[in-house]
């Protein structure tokens, strides 16, 4: 304990502190700052880099989740809309059978009644001409007959007969 | 570019000062002392050895007999600064002749100072050579106040330059890229180990930041300063006390200066103990705040310096077992064995860096601790030993 006591010089341990702080002082600026700082901030960025990364993941799984999803409403989509279209489709092919059908059975009457009215008009027609000629031929014949006196005679007696007859 | 040409310049700078101290340095002795100066005898080496120990006032690498048998020192002479009673005094140390025996007197600015086992002294008035007691203590000088640049202080400046240009240059090359290359990639991991491993463990992860700078200083330099006492040169910065003292010196003001109020708290009025127990526990845990830090610049110094005896006892072995295995036969011997201590010595040299580190914060930790005393019961009732009360009895 003396020794070490002899031997503990008050000189070289003021050197010691006072380069001690220096130098620790010195360190700091020049070293362990600039150091510490980098190392921090260099962590911090592999921790960013990590946590984007993570985040980055997991949006590419939303997105993709959402795909799907999109995929699956459109699908059920088009074939709602597909059902739609053959439903219209069929709806429409009735109506226009119907309509044709009420077009023709309208056409067909008012044909017929045309017919009918043709039938009448030419029947009217025929009768008329019929009955002109018929008189004509009448005219002509009794004009005929009635110029000879026999067979007028003779005409009676066969009206007579005919008459009696029935 | 920048840096390449920047640490040129730091070598150039460093090998001209070891050079030219070196050409200035080559001078012959004029004290011839320990009789040429060969270490031959057990009390030698163990002189010899207690020597290397101590600061010096110069730096000595070694010394040789030349052709006409003059003692020849290679080294180069530090500046002797100490504050006498006719004030500041500053001279080189090479005016001492590389004596430690208070044998040359060295008259500067009214003083005259001898350098007395690398403590200098200075003679009183009138006083014509130095006068021993019984006990080998000076009767007529007296200690001076030495804030010389010893071999400890040049050492210690060396350790700061290198911490600076190291980590000085790893702090600039983030400027520029993201992972640094070169010795800085090796210099990195240090820095994140002593952050994730020694700082934030023991001091909690919000107050960590605020000590990162002395816990980082305080770790490289005790590693460097250790290991630099590995190489010839001859250091021993760690194993001088005053600077272990002066380490743990500033662990002790700091940890007091951190401590909150369950600090305080804990010495002067323990919680949970009855009052007897509260009072009888304010000594204990008073000296406890004394034997943290003594015990930290204890263990350093005694393991730095432990090592270095070792080390050169087994080299001595060359020479004190030399009449049993010849000349071949020790030399091997002391070589492997030196060889293996050595070794052993650079794991003690990061082990102590990091235990010193590792206590500071721990001792940090402590003072900063909240404490929570409504301590966890299990279902029979006993306390569950939280991390703090295992770290406090374990410490």
């Amino acid at each position: 304990m003396d020794q070490l006591l002899n031997d503990f010089s008050p000189g070289l341990f003021l050197m010691q502190a006072v380069i001690l702080i220096i130098l620790i002082l010195l360190m700091k600026k020049f070293a362990w700052k600039p150091i510490l700082n980098s190392l921090d901030e260099r962590e911090q960025g592999i921790q960013g880099a990590l946590e984007a990364a993570e985040k980055a993941r997991l949006e590419m799984k939303n997105l993709q989740a959402d795909n799907e999803k999109a995929l699956q409403e459109a699908r059920v989509e088009r074939d709602a809309m597909l059902k739609d279209a053959r439903d219209i489709r069929t709806k429409m092919i009735a109506e226009a059978e119907e309509d044709a059908k009420a077009q023709a059975s309208k056409i067909i009457t008012q044909a017929q009644e045309a017919i009918a009215a043709e039938k009448r008009a030419a029947v009217a027609e025929l009768k008329s001409q019929v009955a002109a000629l018929s008189l004509e031929i009448a005219e002509k014949v009794v004009k005929d007959e009635l110029s000879d006196k026999k067979k007028q005679m003779q005409y009676v007696e066969k009206m007579l007969q005919d008459a009696t007859l029935n | 570019m920048k840096i390449s040409s920047l640490r040129i310049h730091f070598l150039a700078v460093i090998s001209f000062l070891l050079i030219g101290s070196f050409a200035s340095a080559q001078e012959h002795d004029v004290a011839e002392h320990h009789g040429g100066g060969a270490v031959d005898t057990q009390e030698e080496i163990t002189e010899y050895t207690n020597h290397h120990l101590k600061d010096a006032h110069d730096f000595h690498l070694f010394s040789y007999t030349d052709a006409a048998g003059e003692r020849q020192h290679v080294g180069f002479s530090l500046p002797v600064i100490v504050w006498s009673s006719n004030g500041l005094v500053s001279f080189m140390s090479s005016e001492f002749h590389h004596d430690t025996d208070g044998e040359v007197i060295v008259e500067a600015n009214g003083s005259r100072f001898v350098n007395l086992h690398e403590h200098i002294y200075e003679l009183e008035e009138g006083a014509e050579a130095v006068v021993m007691d019984e006990e080998h203590h000076p009767i007529n000088a007296h200690k001076v106040f030495d804030i010389s640049i010893t071999k400890s202080v040049f050492g210690i400046i060396l350790v700061g330059l290198l911490l600076l240009f190291w980590f000085g240059s790893l702090g600039r090359q983030y400027k520029k890229k993201n992972i640094p290359t070169g010795f800085g990639r090796a210099l990195e991991p240090l820095v994140i180990y002593v952050r994730d491993e020694i700082a934030r463990p023991n001091i909690g992860e919000f107050k960590y930041k605020k000590y990162m700078s002395f816990l980082l200083t305080v770790f490289f330099f005790i590693w460097v300063s250790n290991l630099l006492g590995m190489t010839p040169f001859g250091f021993n910065i760690t194993g001088q006390i005053a600077v272990t003292v002066c380490l743990a010196l500033f662990t002790f003001v700091i940890v007091q200066f951190s401590g909150n109020k369950d600090y305080w708290k804990h010495i002067f009025w323990m919680p949970d103990v009855p009052v007897i127990m509260k009072i009888i526990l304010i000594p204990i845990e008073l000296l406890g705040i004394l034997t943290k830090p003594f015990s930290l610049l204890i263990r350093l110094f005694a393991n730095i310096t432990a090592g270095h005896v070792v080390v050169m006892g087994l080299i001595a072995l060359t020479i004190t077992l030399r009449e049993q295995f010849g000349a071949v036969g020790s030399t091997g011997l002391s070589l492997v064995l030196t060889l293996f201590i050595s070794l052993i010595e650079i794991l003690v040299a990061f082990l102590q860096a990091f235990i010193f580190t590792m206590l500071s914060a721990l001792f940090i930790g402590m003072a900063v601790a909240e404490h929570d005393h409504h301590h966890e019961h299990d279902a029979e009732g006993h306390e569950i030993d939280d991390v703090e009360d295992v770290r406090e009895s374990f410490v």
